[in-house]
């Protein structure tokens, strides 16, 4: 063996391989040596990253649920289409705390029609169910739900239709007939047939002929969308008297030209404070809103909740980002003799830095990786239970941002944290770390 | 291929200032095979870390191999202990969790060897110092005088310029210690340059230059002749 007239490599030059795959072949190693060193720990590693497995999972639970309502709810709004403005009365808080409650009045609706260009479809909802109490017989059955008073375009502006029958006319409405369509629910609840068309029900003392029944919507947010009865619009403020009261009226209205949606909702806002008789300086008591803006403000809530929760978990994974440094500097002190050894065999300083870096990244992941997949379990055992009580409750679904985010997130912890106890490894004497018992 | 002038190395202890080697004047040529003995205290380990490039001299020069160590930064003494050393420590100080064959590759990590180079680099040291069968076992499943082949085989895997053992017979019994002493003599026969250092002047009797240390100097510096080796069978 002529070993030493083999190899006479310059000090300072470099003897194998490129630089890149040295490089590699270096972090390959620094992973392996940080694999090992979590595994050689297994129940340490794993008390270590407990707060980075308890606050990844929370935050991943409540994005679930969170994006599955949201999206459950955007989907629902959907149906309305962009083109759709919808008019109500809102009561500032102000007013509200000295008991004004705003409603929108009939001769809005009126004037809306007559003095307003550009609208299209005009669809008015009053809530005839306060004045008859919302209850439906047939005979000894009571039925519960929503009682609504429209015009023939709610069809078309909620895309729901009859599957038995017809849908209210404008004849009904203008004659203020007394027929009614019912929801599937509310069919069920009242044991007519399963074609109850001809059959008389009685709201409060009055009777109404069943014309149609609509097609079946499901449950959303535990709220039947079955569960509903709709009679004409005019007779149902003639029926309850809500000429000479205040009805709660919704109008909802679409532009003949889309583009031109945002001049029609100026157009409605200023007749409607006209008509109000509101002064330059008080507040609107209606809001106009697009199906859009309504779906907005449900994820805003939803995005506002969600940053909370992430704030809350992002101090916890701070405080658990600590609890990985105090174990890392612990590692160190143990291995001081192993750091001494790599250092007297000739491991750069760098080498060290990299492998303690790495271990306390890998330790970090690790949980960020088992809190995800514990966040998801929890949001689905949490989904089935409510929905259990809750009926419609949509299955919690997690965004690939949310997954990438916390994965990322809790991998930047240990880095973060892990850089004191590395640059203490790096920076050990080797004769002091050989000699250190 | 080394030189040393006027290396000294000293603490401050308080107030008082100690002085571990004091002015030394070393040269080795290559394929010597060589003892620094000594009381302890008297600076052999001082000497031996500073040869190694663990630890740096207060002041003095020191070249090894054409290359002037003193100026060189953490790193640089780092790549120079990787290439041009090997180390023989008295308590071994391999790696637990590793393998054998894994302690003798580690050195080649730091050169960016492939792991497959490394392994055949490997397996072929631990040939050498003939633990051919124990490649997979972790020094707790190893004898002593096995662990120190291991670290032999550590200290070969590199094709360093210098050897230099720390009481490499200090945690053996006398039939290991002579083995391991055998080795040696059979590297430095194939030209392998050997500093070992022990306070036996058993152990040094088969070196074939001895120098002797006191008080941070050198107060003895002898070549032997080939009786050394005369001695050394009948250890």
């Amino acid at each position: 063996m002529n070993e030493q007239a083999q190899t006479r490599a310059p000090v300072l030059g470099r003897d194998e391989g490129t630089r890149l795959q040295e490089l590699i072949y270096a972090l390959q190693e620094c992973l392996r040596c940080a694999l090992t060193s979590v595994r050689a720990h297994g129940l340490r590693s794993f008390l270590t990253v407990l707060g980075v497995i308890i606050g990844i999972s929370s935050v991943i639970c409540v994005f679930a649920l969170m994006q599955g309502l949201t999206r459950s709810i955007t989907q629902r709004f959907e149906g309305l289409g962009s083109n759709t403005l919808t008019l109500s009365a809102y009561t500032p808080l102000a007013e509200a705390l000295r008991g004004k409650v705003n409603h929108l009045k009939p001769s809005d609706l009126e004037q809306l029609r007559y003095r307003v260009d550009g609208i299209a479809n005009i669809t008015p909802l009053v809530f005839a169910g306060a004045r008859f109490g919302a209850q439906v017989r047939n005979g000894t059955n009571i039925a519960n739900g929503q009682l609504f008073g429209t015009t023939p375009s709610y069809q078309d502006v909620n895309r729901v239709y009859p599957v038995r029958g017809r849908f209210i006319t404008r004849q009904d409405d203008e004659s203020r007939r007394r027929v009614v369509v019912l929801g599937e629910q509310m069919r069920k609840d009242l044991e007519l047939p399963e074609d109850p068309t001809g059959r008389f029900v009685q709201i409060g003392t009055e009777w109404f002929k069943v014309v149609g029944l609509l097609e079946s919507r499901g449950v959303v947010f535990g709220q039947n969308q079955d569960s509903i009865l709709l009679m004409p619009y005019q007779t149902a403020l003639s029926v309850t008297g809500v000429l000479t009261q205040q009805p709660d009226l919704w109008i909802t209205f679409s532009a003949t030209d889309p583009d031109s949606l945002d001049d029609v909702r100026h157009r409605v806002a200023a007749l409607i404070r006209r008509l109000h008789n509101l002064k330059e300086d008080q507040e609107n008591d209606f809001v106009v809103q697009s199906a859009e803006t309504i779906a907005k403000t449900i994820s805003s809530i939803s995005l506002t909740l969600t940053l909370v929760v992430s704030g809350v978990v992002g101090v916890s994974l701070l405080v658990s980002g600590v609890g990985i440094m105090n174990i890392m500097l612990v590692s160190v002190t143990e291995r001081t003799r192993e750091i001494g050894i790599a250092k007297a065999l000739g491991a750069p300083r760098q080498f060290i830095l990299i492998q303690f870096l790495l271990e306390a990244m890998v330790l970090a992941a690790l949980g960020g990786i088992i809190g995800i997949a514990l966040g998801y379990g929890m949001a689905f055992g949490l989904s089935r239970i409510i929905a259990n009580s809750l009926e419609g409750f949509p299955p919690p679904s997690v965004p690939w941002w949310a997954v990438v985010g916390s994965c990322g997130f809790s991998t930047l912890i240990g880095m973060v944290f892990g850089i004191l106890p590395a640059t203490k490894a790096a920076n050990l004497v080797p004769i002091e770390a050989l000699r250190y018992e | 291929m080394i030189e040393l002038r006027g290396i000294s190395k000293s603490y401050s202890l308080g107030a008082a200032e100690c002085h571990a080697l004091l002015d030394v004047d070393l040269d080795l040529r290559r394929s010597e095979f060589v003892a620094l003995t000594g009381a302890s205290g008297s600076g052999k380990s001082t000497l031996m870390n500073i040869l190694g490039c663990l630890d740096t001299p207060s002041a003095g020069s020191y070249v090894l191999d054409g290359d002037a160590v003193g100026g060189l930064n953490d790193d640089q003494l780092a790549r120079v202990r990787n290439r041009k050393i090997g180390f023989i420590f008295q308590n071994f100080y391999l790696m637990p969790r590793l393998s054998a064959l894994d302690n003798v590759a580690q050195p080649l990590i730091y050169r960016g060897f492939s792991p497959a180079a490394r392994r055949q680099r490997a397996a072929e040291a631990l040939q050498r110092v003939g633990l051919y069968q124990r490649l997979q076992h972790k020094p707790n499943e190893l004898s002593g005088g096995q662990r120190q082949r291991v670290a032999i085989a550590r200290a070969l895997v590199g094709r360093p310029e210098v050897l230099l053992a720390d009481e490499p017979t200090g945690n053996l019994d006398s039939r290991t210690a002579g083995e391991i002493m055998g080795l040696f003599a059979e590297l430095n026969s194939e030209g392998h340059t050997l500093v070992i250092v022990t306070h036996d002047p058993g152990i040094a009797a088969h070196c074939r230059r001895i120098i002797r240390l006191h008080d941070g100097r050198i107060v003895e510096d002898r070549e032997q002749s080939q009786s050394g080796q005369v001695a050394m069978t009948a250890y």
